[in-house]
């Protein structure tokens, strides 16, 4: 499965993994921000509805 | 119905709610198709050997490093011009996400370039404006995380983009006009000239058709976290102001 990457088998793991590891990391703090910021605004939404 | 009524944040918080789960579909199996094609079944080029397999990480992130940054100029335009918070907020939203397509880019160019050019780094016209350009994003950023008032941030952030499109421009058309440096022409152009072999342009459109919808996502997902910030902090106004 794996194809024979040669002599460079560590440049190109090294590159897929570097770039994998940013773009994975970047969609994660971005889910894990918006899920944030919407809890946070439901609560305030709440408080108002409320009255407090 | 006009473009502009997407500049209501309703709106576009109930179209871009309808179309994130297409984009992000279509985005998440257009890379994997693109990147699983070109990494398990794409041959080795004759002079770099398998290093050629990083063509699908380097090429559209460094596209969408600078794409975004002209992204970004548009929506700071129409802020200045019409004052749509939605555009400014867009433009806010995309910076963090241009900046990682930068940094992506330079990682992987800087570990391209060390077997096939011998060294990590040159000082090359089209390397030294990108990397300007990812200082110009980290300047965009730390410009609205350092401004209190968000239409004063967004009035200098707009300014800044402005600049910062100089070394945009020179990022993508550099090699052009100035004859020297080790980086070599577009591999993909619609204006002919050079271009990869269809066995590895294929996957590299399919790979660069990917990330664009995997940019398109983030920025409509941020977008969508910046309104409900915004509105976070009008209520909370409210409250302090009752």
């Amino acid at each position: 499965m794996m194809p024979d990457l040669g002599k460079y088998v560590g440049t190109v793991l090294a590159a897929y993994g570097a770039a994998l590891a940013l773009l994975v990391g970047l969609v994660l703090l971005t889910l894990w921000q918006g899920a944030r910021m919407k809890r946070a605004l439901e609560a305030v939404e709440a408080r108002g509805k409320n009255g407090r | 119905m006009s473009i502009w009524d997407y500049a209501n944040p309703k709106k576009f918080m109930q179209a871009s709610g309808t179309l994130l789960p297409w984009v992000a579909g279509l985005a998440i199996l257009l890379t994997l198709v693109g990147l699983v094609w070109g990494f398990f079944w794409t041959p080795d080029d004759y002079k770099q050997g398998s290093t050629v397999k990083i063509i699908y990480l380097h090429v559209p992130s460094a596209m969408m490093g600078v794409s975004a940054w002209f992204m970004m100029l548009v929506g700071s335009l129409i802020w200045l011009i019409r004052r749509h918070h939605v555009s400014a907020l867009s433009a806010k939203a995309a910076a963090p996400v241009g900046l990682t397509f930068v940094v992506i880019g330079l990682v992987t160019g800087a570990i391209w370039g060390q077997p096939m050019w011998g060294t990590w780094w040159a000082w090359d016209p089209r390397l030294t404006s990108f990397l300007i350009l990812g200082l110009f994003y980290m300047g965009y950023i730390a410009l609205w995380a350092a401004i209190e008032d968000p239409d004063t941030a967004a009035d200098l952030t707009s300014v800044l983009c402005i600049v910062g499109s100089v070394f945009a421009f020179l990022s993508r058309y550099a090699v052009m006009f100035w004859n020297q440096g080790l980086h070599q022409g577009a591999s993909v152009s619609v204006a002919g000239g050079d271009q990869v072999a269809n066995v590895y342009g294929l996957p590299l459109a399919v790979s660069v058709a990917g990330f664009v919808l995997l940019f398109v996502t983030l920025v409509l997902l941020r977008t969508r976290t910046e309104i409900r910030a915004r509105r976070v902090r009008a209520l909370l106004a409210r409250e302090r102001a009752a």
